[in-house]
């Protein structure tokens, strides 16, 4: 399963961003290869409105299975997201992104959307 | 002649004295009174009238017709509003960020993107006597209040061109929605109490009515529960003070109840008859 | 660190009066964000000394330079804002009405208009003289408060509570229920509701609370001026246990309000027997939920 995280860093030690729009970073997790990868969002500060859709945009091309995010993605967002197979789990928010791993498998975080 | 009635901050009585100020002219002649708070209109909570018509209004935002297109994604950098995105081989259009500024239509090289209209809001008319009562709320979910508010304006212009009193409820602030409720108008009030989070916000509606070029008064409200800062601001700006209205306890409870203050609060009688006056002096 | 959002749909309820009593009781915990940008008001209770000041930029603005129009008049055709008028044989912007679409940019055949991003207020990081941080921005005059500006000042807020290590982030939200308010929403750990009694109160409480419900925070509500009106109080607390919001309580009309702001104070400034305990237990029972 490929596992995408909203992120406030670049490594499993990284607290989860519990934004969705204008995270700082996508961490993506590919179980089969055990490989972790991330992708700046840091530019969607630049972004007056519809930081949303843009990072929503971002991850379309990743073909991620899951999505571990704190609040959930706002309206604008959500709305491309329900497009996408991607199951969305919420509630991570403060946890680091190894912890939040460990939380969804441990079937602990609530799903959204 | 067209009154709009502003605040720099929300919460000053705004629509107390709009639906007041309506109710009271429409005494003497045939009012139309808009509330253009469009967010969070309260207008229709104090006026109680027959319903003549609910409307859907509409705007332009482009649909994509994916027969025609050739994924060439030029739409996507042309939208300064990141309204367009590229997912794969699909645009996907977001209608909510979009400004309705048809670029990305018009300048399409094979028309994939017509414009359609879309809901974004509810006009509803009530009338009671001589008094027109048209009240605009934004649909859930949408931001932007000015296109709906010039739409409403429109609607306006057009049914009730010969309605000769016209009063506008505007949103409360100093940004573009106010902006656009306002700068139709022919003389605007501006509503503020006398305490320094009133004078602050009262001094950037002042900026802003000036840049606008449009006459204006103010009112001030809750008279006494500040200080006199306020009435040497205008003072030294040389703007006409058109009405105190003390603060008193009785008038809270009036206005939660959502009754009408003039027929029981002779002050609000007379701060009315002044601003009607000074208007009718500049028509 | 955990953030604290205080929002009111409309204005009036007393959100920042409640907002700065909040940032009295916890100014050695916190770092307050006034993220209430067209109509910023906590710096007139709180007093703060910029240590830091930026200008912030977004959006742009047409402009048409005058020797190298042509007048062909093609960008007034396609503006859909009334923005360009014709003036003494060129063409101008007229800036207040320009929406920053682009699209005369794109269009125009002699490269006549520019689009340069538009400095349309600061953002300061200042010292308050409760002691705590304050981080807050001002406006130009019709300039749109946007979720880009909010989240700015909400990062710079974020950023210094990290670096003082206070455990509260205290947002001053903006009103309304756009982007604004969703930008001040997202990151929250709890939101606080602040309602005035009333008619018009109940209606915009429960036009807010369908916009925080999709953001699954959890939150609360304080009912303010609620003497006022016994029965809207009695709807609202049942509205309130409905929708499993926490209800922190009831608070009379009081005068201290607009004379505690009138003099240039907190509420607990103003009359600290009466409101340092109500606030108190205020805090006390948002720190139990969090």
């Amino acid at each position: 399963m490929k596992i995408i995280f909203t992120s406030s860093g670049e490594s499993w030690d990284s607290m989860i961003d519990p934004r969705f729009g204008r995270t700082d970073f996508i961490l993506l997790y590919n179980e089969e290869t055990d490989e972790l990868s991330s992708i700046d969002n840091r530019d969607i500060k630049d972004v007056a409105h519809g930081a949303g859709p843009k990072t929503a945009e971002k991850i379309f091309g990743l073909k991620a299975d899951i999505l571990i995010t704190g609040n959930g993605p706002g309206g604008n967002a959500a709305s491309i997201l329900r497009k996408l197979p991607l199951k969305i789990f919420v509630k991570a928010g403060g946890m680091t992104i190894r912890e939040a791993y460990e939380a969804y498998k441990n079937n602990k975080l609530e799903q959204g959307l | 002649m067209r009154i709009a009635i502003a605040s720099g901050k929300g919460g000053t009585g705004k629509t107390t004295l709009a639906v007041n100020l309506a109710l009271y002219a429409a005494e003497f002649e045939p009012v139309l009174l808009m509330d253009l708070d469009v967010e969070e209109p309260n207008g229709s909570i104090f006026v109680e009238g027959e319903v003549q018509s609910e409307t859907a209004i509409y705007r332009n935002v482009p649909q994509w017709d994916q027969g025609a297109c050739t994924l060439c994604g030029k739409c996507t950098s042309w939208c300064a509003y990141n309204a367009l995105l590229k997912l794969g081989d699909t645009i996907l259009v977001m209608p909510n960020l979009c400004h309705s500024c048809f670029a990305c239509s018009e300048l399409c090289p094979v028309q994939a993107l017509p414009m359609i209209q879309e809901s974004m809001g509810k006009l509803l008319h009530l009338q009671r006597g001589k008094l027109n009562f048209v009240e605009t709320k934004l649909d859930i979910g949408l931001e932007q209040a000015s296109p709906l508010i010039a739409e409403s304006l429109r609607f306006a212009d057009k049914h009730f061109q010969n309605t000769g009193m016209q009063i506008l409820d505007s949103p409360p602030g100093t940004a573009c929605a106010m902006i656009s409720a306002v700068k139709t108008a022919d003389f605007v009030v501006l509503i503020s109490e006398p305490t320094p989070f009133g004078l602050h916000d009262l001094k950037l509606a002042v900026e802003t009515i000036r840049q606008l070029n449009i006459p204006f008064g103010v009112v001030v409200n809750r008279d006494g529960i500040g200080n006199d800062d306020i009435y040497e601001y205008l003072q030294q700006e040389d703007i006409v003070l058109l009405a105190r209205i003390p603060h008193q306890r009785r008038i809270a409870e009036l206005y939660s109840q959502g009754r009408l203050l003039y027929k029981e609060v002779e002050e609000i009688r007379t701060a009315l008859q002044n601003i009607l006056g000074y208007a009718k002096e500049l028509r | 660190m955990k953030e604290i959002v205080i929002i009111s749909g409309k204005g009036g309820t007393g959100k920042s009066s409640i907002c700065c009593a909040l940032a009295h009781l916890w100014k050695e915990d916190a770092v307050i964000a006034d993220c209430d940008v067209d109509a910023a008001d906590m710096h007139l209770i709180l007093h703060p000394q910029s240590s830091d000041s930026k200008d912030f930029f977004s959006g742009v603005k047409a402009i048409i330079d005058p020797k190298v129009c042509s007048s062909c008049g093609l960008c007034a055709s396609v503006c859909r804002f009334d923005a360009i008028r014709k003036h003494e044989g060129k063409y101008l912007v007229n800036e207040l009405d320009c929406e920053g679409c682009a699209y005369c940019y794109h269009i125009c055949p002699t490269g006549a208009i520019s689009i340069p991003e538009q400095n349309v207020g600061q953002y300061h990081i200042s010292q308050s003289r409760l002691g705590c941080t304050l981080v807050h921005a001002a406006l130009n005059i019709g300039a749109e408060n946007s979720g880009k500006l909010v989240s700015k000042v909400k990062s710079e807020a974020r950023h210094q509570a990290k670096l003082e290590n206070k455990e509260f982030l205290l947002v001053d939200g903006s009103p309304g229920i756009g982007c604004p308010v969703i930008a001040s929403l997202s990151g929250a750990h709890f939101v606080v509701l602040v309602t005035e009694v009333s008619k018009s109160g109940l209606s915009d409480l429960k036009r807010v609370w369908e916009l925080v419900k999709k953001f699954k925070i959890p939150g609360a509500c304080i009912l303010n001026k609620a003497d006022i009106n016994p029965d809207i109080c009695k709807e609202m607390k049942e509205y309130l246990h409905k929708e499993k919001i926490l209800n922190l309580g009831e608070i009379p009309y009081s005068e201290d309000f607009p004379a505690a702001i009138s003099m240039g104070k907190t509420l607990i400034e103003q009359n600290e027997s009466t409101w340092r305990p109500v606030f108190e237990n205020m805090g006390n029972a948002i720190k139990e939920k969090i």
